[in-house]
């Protein structure tokens, strides 16, 4: 079986190399050259003049998987302890809007969040003052988390439910209280739940351009945005859109490098956050 | 005191994520003939008879649904085949098969989507043909399932007995009957799995249909075009219609794998 079948992912191999490899070699390419096709460094230089779009990105992507992990970790925590058939009952719950396109899920929240919208109709019918929300960086926080906070609690709930009943309970026979186990044992023993819902959330929320479209208005434009502009908008320059997907993709990766050492280490309170 | 506000959070939680779409509901029935979204002025069914008049939006599901089937069918044989010859080879090899794999589902979405359409738009540079649209949505869906697919089969075929493969051929069976009778049904969970993965991933991709498309209208790009440009409850219409077809499909896995759950006890 094993020397023929290796040649049965050759197609698998020609398929990825055209579809996955060389477009990326492609975005590489097209960051590198001018529209004449010579090498150039300006596009990758130029992603510089949007280094504050860059910072928003990743501060509001930082800040709505902070939320995330902050709303979602209690909730994963409570499911674990439910009894096995409230469990899948409750997964499924989380699961649900997920299926939901994600497109109807933001759209639902323009209508909550409009100056018309029902939030404010319903202050002003209790006769208090209307709140701008839509079209602040707050709203599309809120996107963000709401969103995503799916993908935080699936990983951490399943981790969850694998940790042996018996290390909490050595940790209680041995005098720790129930916020020591919770902090010195449940919480790092969580830590691989922790860190891929941190990056599934964090890489979708930092690169996303529909939320920032939807409820961030003109004025809160993310590398996403910025993207699209250079592809499918007004903007039209392939050439620098490449070279800030590439920057993007860097970003992305060190990110990921960072999160992957608390993985090993002592992991530090609050390190979750870059 | 403890579960209570256990049982608080849980609500408030689900509040937070169902409040939305609950309102969304609400309003598809709402019948108002202005583009108020959110004033309520009587029972109305009325958005829904646009919605199935409108030929654009059928259209679209049409597109949505023949890509997604065609996606998920390609993703599947294609993926499946690769994770047995994945599954076959040495440590390094497989690192390096594994990496690749790996690599478009943690990449963000709009760099795979902004990378398929320069190798789409350069492609047409070189060869001509066609450029964006059925063509090139069927090569990036497939592309993206690929991976879910070889995912959630490698596991099963890793727990598979490989000796059951060798006596099946010891006994005079020819390997494509093999693996027709011995492998495929071994790892079958893992090929449906991934086949619903893909195909429910395809049915609802935006981001990546968003570049490639050209002017090829799938479901959530029409749904996108609805969101920019006109305001109507058509769209409410179309989320309601969408998470029942949705919550039916969830309702009825579960009670079918909770059956399946309590006959393997039984069983044992």
């Amino acid at each position: 079986m094993k020397t023929k079948s290796k040649l049965l992912s050759a197609p698998y191999t020609v398929w990825m190399t055209i579809f996955i490899v060389l477009p990326m070699l492609l975005v590489a390419w097209f960051a590198l050259t001018d529209r004449q096709g010579n090498f150039t460094l300006e596009n990758i230089l130029s992603v510089g003049q949007y280094s504050n779009v860059f910072l928003r990105s990743i501060w509001l992507g930082a800040v709505a998987t902070f939320i995330s992990l902050l709303m979602g970790y209690p909730l994963a925590y409570l499911i674990s302890k439910m009894g096995e058939k409230r469990q899948s009952v409750m997964v499924m719950l989380v699961m649900l809007p997920m299926w939901m396109n994600f497109l109807l899920r933001t759209y639902a929240w323009m209508t909550l969040l409009e100056d018309n919208g029902l939030i404010n109709s319903a202050l002003r019918a209790m006769g208090l003052p209307g709140v701008h929300m839509i079209n602040t960086a707050g709203a599309v926080v809120l996107g963000m988390v709401y969103n995503y906070i799916p993908y935080m609690i699936l990983p951490i709930y399943s981790v969850l439910t694998k940790i042996d009943r018996s290390v909490i309970e050595a940790a209680e026979d041995l005098g720790a209280n129930s916020r020591q186990v919770f902090l010195k044992v449940v919480v790092p023993m969580s830590m691989p739940g922790i860190i891929s819902g941190v990056t599934m959330v964090f890489v979708p929320a930092v690169s996303t351009f529909i939320i920032s479209k939807m409820l961030g208005g003109g004025g809160n434009l993310l590398i996403g945005d910025l993207i699209d502009m250079q592809f499918l908008g007004s903007a039209y320059n392939p050439n620098l859109g490449s070279a800030i997907s590439l920057v993007l993709m860097v970003i992305i990766l060190i990110c990921m490098g960072i999160m992957n050492q608390f993985d090993d280490g002592e992991p530090g309170e609050g390190g979750v956050l870059l | 005191m403890k579960k209570a506000g256990g049982r608080l959070y849980t609500f408030l939680v689900f509040l937070f994520l169902y409040a939305p779409i609950l309102v969304l509901i609400v309003f598809s029935f709402n019948d108002t003939e202005t583009a108020s979204r959110t004033v309520w002025s009587g029972f109305s069914l009325k958005w829904y008879e646009k919605l199935f008049e409108d030929r654009l939006i059928l259209e679209a599901l049409r597109n949505t649904l023949l890509i997604a089937v065609v996606a998920a069918a390609a993703s599947t044989v294609l993926g499946t085949v690769a994770a047995i010859g994945i599954n076959s080879m040495k440590r390094l090899p497989r690192r390096v098969m594994m990496n690749i794999t790996n690599f478009p589902m943690v990449n963000p979405e709009i760099v795979t989507g902004v990378s398929l359409m320069l190798l789409f738009v350069f492609a047409v540079g070189l060869f001509g043909g066609r450029s964006l649209g059925m063509g090139s949505l069927f090569a990036a869906h497939i592309t993206f399932c690929l991976p879910y697919v070889i995912l959630s089969v490698l596991p099963k075929l890793r727990q598979m007995d490989p000796n059951l493969y060798e006596a099946a051929q010891d006994l005079g069976c020819p390997p494509v009957k093999a693996f027709f009778k011995v492998v495929l049904p071994e790892i079958m969970p893992g090929v449906v799995t991934g086949m619903i993965m893909a195909f429910t991933l395809s049915i609802d991709d935006f981001v990546i249909s968003y570049f490639t498309s050209g002017t090829t209208q799938t479901l959530p790009i029409y749904i996108y075009s609805m969101t920019r440009k006109r305001v109507s409850p058509e769209i409410n219409a179309l989320s309601t219609v969408l998470f029942a077809v949705v919550m039916a499909l969830l309702i009825v896995v579960n009670v079918r794998q909770g059956r399946a759950r309590r006959a393997g006890k039984e069983d044992a």
